[in-house]
């Protein structure tokens, strides 16, 4: 289920009092919804579902796997785990 | 792709896959919630790469396999009508009910149109004045804001002629019902990272807290699932519980506000009856009475056929984590894609379905599970 | 009474047996299709001479006869095929179904070695298709046939009501000459082999799907149809271990080589890694949900050729403009007989088997 994937907003604009953006992904552009990421703009990246889109991409936590991962190497014991 | 291939690194994953390894110490029965990761999982060949004492379970999610065969049955009465256009997502096309499916009843002149949003469906509809459009609402959380949006704009737009057929399930409720289960095997849980984009994580807390088991929020790509099982399996052998985020790249603690309410605006909570689990008490997602007007069962009257599921099929076992596709004595032979006996066939994200496409058969050749360059370290 | 669409032009009225006038003879000009163009009268002698044969018929001979009498070379094997087109809509990104009909017909004689010479033309429209596409898509294979150097030298032209079509349905029939000795076939393949491809997979299917209604993507991805018999010639003359040759279309390159390793009762494993896909198709893949693999292509080869010659061929394929691309993307195996492997790149291998129907986009 939830086929999301992540695009770039290139513009918003408005559809009536809907918040819509043109989302690229990989070139290819389509219309999709900003209603419910109102922080979204142009330049940022959103996971979009069914031309919807569910959350603006945080980049600093889209690197905090690979942080974690040398992190989790480093140390022999178990690392930190909540959050 | 930004944001996707950069999750698919092999270099990661071989790391990961080396911390795994070095973690495990006794076997532990992990299951993944969301039908995505299950496709995700077999796509890339994960559950094989994997230490062999790590079993991964394929959970209940998928919405499309879930939907009760009464619904199915009320769809296609609907879409068969002369005055209708039926727009659904591709996934639901070929699952059949009681006697047909969507393909075949536009193989013989119902207009039926694979739309990929909700808001296509509401464009066909102010296109098409004169004919009624209907909209096979289904989904897990991830879905509803979409499906929601639809109906608003539906009614503040005035556009009449659109409905919205609904058959939307919530994952927690199904979830209790698998680990709370006298026969669970489960130990530990990947979290559906889509759905919690939107609803966040208390709910998975509750969970947790009330069964004991770890729940790690995990995406889709290859590192964000190896992440996760790294993460659920360390929790197992120390034995700490609780709720773990993964995928904060997309979810907060709080999930999506907007979208949240932007679904309580439209729909309600209902009972909800899961095809191969039976009916868990306030489960689903229904219009509001505000919404009677964009609701298709109430436009349309349409009776509700009794449905019959094959005896053979172990789809509710399936679902369930007790038994795996290849289990089935009928997988492969007198159940495959074109003609399946139940739900975790029907759709391509059913683990039966999955399996199928790639290409895990009973008794065929064993391919290595890994060459060379992929072996850990 | 016939139905009359657009202007009416008069000609002349013939005097009845009182001397008095009858009707008008039907010479008027219509803007679309009528069922008297497929009767064989006056009707179907106009939409001939105004609109096919213009654009088609470049020899009044064989525009007179029931058939098309040529001479051959005096050695090769005579290649014959047959193919039809139908597709929706008919005027896509990168070409219509008349140059499509055009390059399909020139590859399914390429790939079997051939150089294709003669194709006809059979065109079955429905009533009230507009002239001006059926002039368009006319005009459209000759300029294929003369890109492709392939003359059409017969048709015929049926019309059906309004509802039994979609639009035009074309179906040709090709003829080429294969040289003497070149006896390439899917049954050829062995292990050690390997696996060509000339370019970027999918282009035409993703073309075509995201100028659909309900999919609503914007993309400037054109179909990728072509007439691949230059590439075909260049691949043969680059090597003498040419096992066999294929254009893949409908299903993609998985119906393709799951084809062959049925036929010659071999593995074929691939490399997802040396896949060339453009990035709008991985783009409108991902997010539909969609395997490139079995996406349409119209204008690529795949070739299976001996081990030592698939750099050189590689190489030769990249000088020309349709094989720019070109890559070495798997072999063939003894392992796994039938059966088509993809290693990803994270070193996992899964089967790439055969759809069941038409691959469909998905939320989940």
């Amino acid at each position: 289920m939830c086929l999301a994937v992540p695009g770039q907003v290139t513009c918003v604009y408005s559809d009536g009092d809907v918040r819509m953006g043109r989302v690229s992904f990989g070139g290819v552009v389509r219309n999709v919804c900003l209603e419910c990421v109102p922080e979204a703009g142009p330049g940022d990246y959103v996971l979009v579902h069914v031309g919807f889109a569910l959350s603006r991409l945080d980049e600093a936590q889209a690197i905090r796997v690979f942080e974690l991962l040398q992190d989790l190497e480093a140390e022999p014991a178990p690392g930190e785990v909540d959050r | 792709m930004k944001y996707l291939d950069e999750y698919r690194d092999p270099d990661g994953a071989r790391r990961l896959l080396s911390l795994i390894e070095r973690e495990v110490t006794r076997p532990w029965v992990v299951m993944e919630i969301c039908g995505g990761q299950t496709h995700s999982i077999v796509r890339h060949g994960i559950d094989e790469l994997l230490p062999g004492g790590i079993e991964l379970v394929h959970g209940p999610g998928c919405p499309v396999c879930v939907t009760p065969l009464g619904t199915l049955d009320r769809a296609h009465a609907i879409a068969a009508r002369t005055d209708v256009i039926f727009c659904s997502f591709g996934d639901m096309l070929r699952v059949p009910g009681s006697s047909t499916d969507l393909l075949a009843l536009k193989a013989k002149g119902a207009d039926v149109r694979v739309v990929y949003s909700p808001l296509d469906a509401l464009a066909i509809a102010a296109q098409n004045p004169s004919r009624n459009v209907v909209f096979f609402a289904i989904g897990f959380e991830t879905t509803a804001p979409a499906n929601a949006m639809a109906a608003r704009l539906a009614r503040q737009r005035r556009i009449e002629n659109f409905s919205l057929l609904v058959s939307h399930v919530l994952v927690p409720p199904a979830l209790t019902a698998i680990v709370g289960a006298d026969d669970n095997r489960v130990q530990g849980l990947l979290g559906p990272g889509h759905v919690c984009t939107i609803t966040g994580l208390d709910e998975y807390r509750t969970v947790s807290e009330r069964h004991g088991l770890p729940i790690v929020v995990s995406g889709f790509e290859p590192l964000d699932l190896l992440m996760g099982i790294l993460h659920v399996v360390r929790a197992l052998e120390h034995g700490t519980g609780g709720v773990d985020n993964q995928y904060g790249r997309s979810v907060r603690q709080q999930g999506n506000p907007a979208a949240q309410e932007l679904v309580r605006s439209v729909f309600e909570v209902c009972d909800q009856a899961w095809r191969g689990l039976g009916v868990i008490a306030e489960s689903g997602l229904a219009l509001t009475d505000e919404y009677r007007e964009q609701d298709a069962t109430v436009r349309f009257g349409v009776e509700h056929i009794a449905p019959r599921e094959p005896s053979e099929c172990i789809s509710g076992q399936i679902l369930r984590g007790l038994k795996k596709p290849l289990d089935c004595p009928a997988f492969g032979a007198r159940c495959t894609p074109e003609r399946p006996l139940g739900a975790t066939m029907v759709s391509s994200e059913g683990a039966c379905a999955a399996y199928h496409a790639y290409g895990r058969r009973p008794g065929a050749r064993h391919l290595p599970l890994l060459t060379n360059e992929g072996a850990p370290a | 009474m016939t139905a009359r669409t657009g202007s009416v032009q008069v000609v002349g009225t013939l005097p009845g047996p009182t001397g008095a006038l009858a009707c008008p003879l039907p010479t008027d000009t219509y803007e679309a299709v009528v069922l008297g163009h497929g009767s064989g009268g006056r009707l179907s002698q106009e939409l001939l001479a105004q609109v096919i044969l213009p654009a088609l018929g470049e020899d009044e001979r064989f525009a007179l006869e029931d058939q098309a009498v040529l001479s051959l070379p005096a050695s090769g094997q005579l290649a014959v095929t047959t193919d039809s087109f139908v597709i929706r809509p008919l005027i896509f990104p990168g070409g219509d179904i008349g140059s499509l009909a055009v390059h399909g017909t020139v590859n399914d004689l390429a790939v079997g070695g051939a150089r294709p010479l003669y194709m006809t033309a059979s065109f079955i429209l429905e009533e009230g298709l507009e002239l001006n596409v059926l002039r368009r898509v006319t005009r459209s294979m000759r300029a294929a046939c003369d890109r492709a150097r392939i003359r059409i030298v017969t048709g015929d032209t049926k019309v059906v009501d309004r509802g039994k079509g979609d639009g035009i349905f074309v179906t040709t029939t090709g003829v080429g000459i294969v040289p003497e000795g070149v006896r390439l076939s899917a049954t050829n393949a062995r292990p050690g082999d390997c696996v060509v491809v000339s370019g970027t997979l999918g282009d035409h299917g993703i073309a075509i799907l995201a100028a659909r209604e309900g999919i609503g993507l914007e993309t400037t991805l054109e179909s990728d149809s072509a007439p691949l018999f230059e590439l075909s010639a260049t691949v043969l003359g680059a090597s003498a271990e040419v096992r066999c040759m294929r254009d893949p279309t409908r299903g993609g390159l998985s119906s393709t080589l799951n084809e062959i390793a049925a036929a010659s009762n071999v593995g074929i494993a691939l490399d997802e890694t040396t896949i060339p896909l453009r990035a709008e198709v991985r783009g409108v893949c991902e997010l539909l949900g969609l395997d490139p693999l079995s996406v349409a292509n119209e204008g690529k080869l795949v070739v299976i050729v001996g081990p030592d010659d698939a750099e050189r061929v590689v190489t030769a394929m990249r000088r020309h403009p349709l094989g720019a691309k070109a890559a070495i993307i798997g072999e063939v195996v003894e392992d796994h007989p039938k059966i088509v492997t993809l290693r990803s790149s994270l070193g996992s291998e899964r089967i790439v088997a055969l759809l069941s129907g038409e691959q469909l986009p998905r939320i989940c």
